[in-house]
């Protein structure tokens, strides 16, 4: 099991960088993949802000993001950013359980 | 020596110093993992392994979680493959990076992880090589030896839910989400990709939502500046 896990993201991972490489993607194909940065990132901040097994699920995840937005409004550095996401959800965590 | 940092340094600085908050983070998700697995009836090697090899925590813990509740090998292979499904879009946003011979591209590529890869992204398509690689090494190097303790050790660690590690993630992602908003269309791509996720979550399997999101992608081909 461990063996077949490991070896099929062996192949995601290694898809791009292996059968693309440094080659120059046609224009429309160039287009579409530059999208790929703000579309995986939004997805992924949304399956980790409400994602649980198979439900949305709202909890502390929810008051850390929203820490960090501000946090991010306000300029702070990425760590900075991080630590005060992580210690918002701590908090909501331990004062609504 | 008294030149000022050019803006694509500072950001690299900005960048490597976020990698070290985050290794931490994900040293505690390693280390829980390690834990996990272990009560899962994985033993010691096995894990370790997988932490070597798969180097992807949403995947790992879905096998433990399935394993651990009496799931059998078939459904946990199935949901780790899926979740980590995301990584053929994820690795062709960075194939240009990636120069030299296939087999020194292959064993590269394993350092992207969604961390590294969010971390080198600067917008408009373009990644920093040298932090992806940098970034990657230093997560690879804490979540295996986080696993490694958490096999060993774990119990007396905790959860990292306790420290809110979980709400950090996402946090992460956001703050290198925003900067990527300035385009109309990767702002409009990025809201119908993270509208797609959100519907998916009840519906689908984990893994999907993320892989089934990229299809807002196809938004470039309407023409603009992405």
């Amino acid at each position: 099991m461990v063996l077949v896990v490991g070896i099929a993201t062996w192949a995601f991972k290694a898809a791009g960088p292996v059968l693309l490489g440094d080659r120059e993607l046609p224009e429309p194909v160039a287009r579409v993949a530059a999208l790929l940065a703000p579309v995986l990132l939004s997805a992924l901040v949304v399956t980790q802000t409400v994602g649980g097994d198979n439900e949305l699920v709202l909890d502390a995840r929810l008051a850390g993001v929203a820490a960090g937005a501000v946090a991010i409004a306000a300029r702070a550095p990425l760590a900075l950013v991080v630590v005060i996401a992580a210690l918002a959800t701590a908090l909501t965590r331990l004062l609504v359980g | 020596m008294s030149s000022p940092p050019s803006s694509s340094e500072t950001r690299y600085r900005d960048g490597l110093r976020a990698a070290i908050a985050v290794a931490a983070t994900v040293w505690f998700f390693g280390a829980s993992f390690g834990l996990l697995a272990r009560a899962a009836g994985m033993g010691v090697l096995a894990p370790l392994v997988l932490s070597a090899t798969t180097f992807a925590g949403s995947a790992q813990f879905a096998i433990t979680s399935i394993l651990g509740t009496g799931g059998g090998a078939a459904a946990a292979i199935v949901a780790a493959v899926l979740l980590n499904t995301r990584y053929a879009p994820i690795s062709i946003s960075v194939a240009r990076l990636f120069h030299g011979p296939r087999l020194r591209r292959l064993v590269e590529s394993q350092l992207i992880v969604d961390e590294s890869w969010a971390l080198a992204s600067r917008g408009g398509g373009r990644f920093d090589r040298r932090l992806l690689l940098g970034a990657g090494l230093l997560l690879y190097v804490s979540w295996l030896s986080g696993t490694a303790v958490g096999v060993f050790a774990g119990d007396s660690l905790g959860d990292p839910k306790n420290l809110g590690l979980d709400g950090a993630f996402p946090a992460l992602f956001l703050a290198l989400l925003v900067p990527q908003l300035r385009a109309p269309q990767a702002a409009l791509a990025a809201v119908v990709g993270g509208a797609i996720a959100l519907v998916l979550i009840p519906v689908t399997p984990p893994g999907t939502p993320i892989v089934a999101a990229s299809a807002a992608c196809l938004l470039g081909l309407r023409g603009g500046k992405p």
